[in-house]
């Protein structure tokens, strides 16, 4: 009997505490693109430690990840590194969303190649040959470099599965609206694993957010028009618009934000939210200073 | 049941009899057959389901000669999305081809050997591993695919990338090979005794006895585990999904990246809205690869059940 009135009181007092915790603690959903994934993540960890009663719980999984949980109506917050389509605002209204678009951040696309590789600087026109359908360069030799530990020189092309903002974005930049990519591509799942695979393969070839760059990859310097200048990525040259393969990076909320959702978004464009995405290498949507 | 002649009769006596027993009787009675019809109960249900969701791609945006002859999947592009699953198809068709070549010499010889050659304890362990490393999570495979196939690929051939068609032929082809083995164990030893007899008293060695006599008479239920491990081959999806590659490719060699239909749905599915084409038409590829799988198993049980009447 006292075992019996003891669990009983013990229920009772953790579904009381449940309930408090509920009441307490905001949770707020926030998915979507893997380019933002680890500067949204740090964003929720700093932000529980000012706000500690609203929790954030970040996953990633690719823009159209968010977007199409945003239309399913399971996330506050979806993180994309493209706009939404059209057909997608379209599908969200009839499932009674109305995304609301929120820039947070510029970032700038690098494509990645062996530090091996001895290739200095790529043009678009050069790089439609290599990742467009039809394109003609399939082999390193065609581009006038021998890459050594490469053995048929044959360039592998390393991509982003297609529901990647930077899949997406990189096609509209560099194959233009109308392009397409060519077949055969080895499509990643997020992009660390793009830089993963270039950093072991001397052939290889791929594109990723700047802020994935690590030592052992090497950036190659990018222009817009064949023979023209060349622009090398990074924050600096993302913010003043320089490189040519920049693009800004969203959230979006169903509806105008309201109540802690408002909260976070404000303080995500605050200085220091924005000192935040700055020091994951991206840069800020204004001017800053970060100590 | 045998009670239920009594009723109206002697009163009391079977009325107890009814309450207890009978209900009990009953109850077990409908709880076996829901057991007994549940398999086609599910079947039905899932091939409604993936229809009913795949079914407005089917009627209004699929063009049919696109769907199976475009190498072209591309489902996310904004303006003109492709939808062709030839590519998809070879990927599958290539790397589930190589994996029968690996796994038909394994598991028949694994077979012959357990049915034929080994006996007593040799045997029985043997039957309990075969088992064993049937029950291997497929993800499992899909790490040693990862991990210590790629590089012993790229180390051995020479080549850019060891995520490719000879990869994951490999890794499906063990995978497949402890069913098959199985099953043709089972063939085997349905062939009578008084064949093996017959060709003894013949003067026939053992190799003869087997090679003429036994997998002849074996040759259905052979074929019928062959046709199992197409099947099994089709549609596995996470081994596949780590060793291909995954990349939309019509292979020329067995050291491309292919990317396989049940790879495509598993990558997919979850991040396309719920009800668009892309969406609809991944249902669409669910439906493909459910009546292929239901064709090779429906095959492989009519001949293995055609040597039982036999």
């Amino acid at each position: 009997m006292k075992a019996k009135f003891f669990s009983v009181t013990l229920l009772t007092a953790g579904i009381a505490l449940t309930a408090l915790n509920a009441g307490a603690r905001t949770l707020i959903q926030n998915k979507g693109s893997d380019t933002l994934v680890n500067v949204a993540q740090a964003w929720a960890e700093q932000y529980a430690k000012i706000h500690p009663e609203v929790a954030v719980a970040v996953s990633g999984g690719g823009s159209g990840t968010g977007i199409a949980a945003m239309i399913n109506g399971t996330v506050d917050i979806a993180n994309a590194s493209r706009k939404m389509k059209k057909k997608e605002l379209k599908l969200a209204e009839k499932h009674g969303q109305n995304p609301v678009e929120h820039v947070v951040g510029y970032d700038a696309l690098a494509v990645f190649v062996h530090p091996d590789n001895p290739i200095k600087s790529l043009s678009f026109a050069q790089l439609k040959q290599i990742y467009g359908r039809k394109g003609k360069f399939s082999k390193w030799t065609d581009l006038g470099v021998q890459v050594p530990g490469c053995k048929n020189q044959e360039i592998v092309l390393v991509s982003r599965q297609n529901n990647s903002g930077t899949y997406a974005y990189f096609k509209k930049a560099v194959l233009g609206r109308k392009g397409k990519y060519r077949m055969g591509t080895r499509d990643m799942h997020g992009s660390k694993d793009v830089v993963d695979l270039v950093e072991k393969t001397p052939c290889a070839i791929g594109y990723s957010g700047l802020a994935y760059a690590t030592d052992h990859v090497k950036m190659v310097c990018v222009a817009k028009e064949d023979g023209g200048p060349c622009v090398i990525p990074s924050v600096a040259t993302a913010s003043d618009g320089s490189y040519p393969i920049a693009r800004p990076l969203f959230m979006y909320t169903n509806g105008e934000p309201q109540g802690k959702v408002k909260d976070y978004l404000d303080w995500i464009l605050s200085d220091v939210g924005q000192c935040i995405i700055l020091k994951k290498g991206y840069a800020p949507v204004n001017k800053i200073s970060c100590e | 049941m045998a009670g239920a002649s009594g009723i109206g009769g002697r009163g009391d006596h079977h009325f107890d009899r009814r309450n207890l027993d009978w209900y009990i009787d009953r109850a077990v009675q409908a709880l076996v057959f829901l057991g007994g019809i549940s398999a086609i109960v599910f079947i039905i249900g899932i091939f409604v389901f993936i229809t009913k969701e795949g079914m407005g791609f089917l009627l209004e945006t699929v063009d049919f000669q696109e769907f199976f002859t475009s190498p072209y999947w591309y489902p996310s592009d904004e303006d003109a999305p492709e939808y062709g699953i030839l590519a998809l198809i070879a990927g599958t068709a290539s790397v589930t081809g190589l994996a029968m070549v690996v796994a038909i010499p394994f598991s028949l010889g694994a077979a012959i050997f357990i049915a034929e050659f080994a006996d007593g304890r040799l045997r029985e362990w043997l039957k309990i591993l075969v088992e064993l490393l049937a029950a291997i999570p497929s993800v499992v495979w899909g790490f040693v695919g990862l991990t210590i196939m790629n590089p012993l690929i790229i180390d051995l051939f020479d080549v850019p990338v060891g995520l490719n068609v000879l990869n994951a032929g490999i890794i499906l082809g063990l995978m497949a090979a402890p069913i098959m083995t199985s099953i043709a164990e089972d063939a085997l030893k349905a062939v009578p005794d008084r064949y093996r007899e017959a060709a003894e008293a013949l003067g026939a060695t053992r190799w003869q006895v087997i090679f003429r006599t036994v997998l002849p008479a074996a040759k259905n239920g052979l074929l019928g585990a062959v046709l199992l491990g197409v099947g099994r081959g089709f549609g596995e999806t996470m081994a596949v999904l780590m060793a291909t590659g995954h990349a939309v490719n019509l292979p020329t060699s067995v050291f491309d990246s292919v990317r396989a239909l049940t790879a495509t749905i598993a990558a997919e599915l979850g991040e396309t809205a719920v009800g668009s084409d892309h969406y609809q038409a991944l249902f669409t590829i669910g439906i493909f690869l459910f009546l292929i799988t239901f064709l090779i198993n429906l095959t492989a049980d009519l001949i293995v059940r055609g040597i039982r009447k036999s």
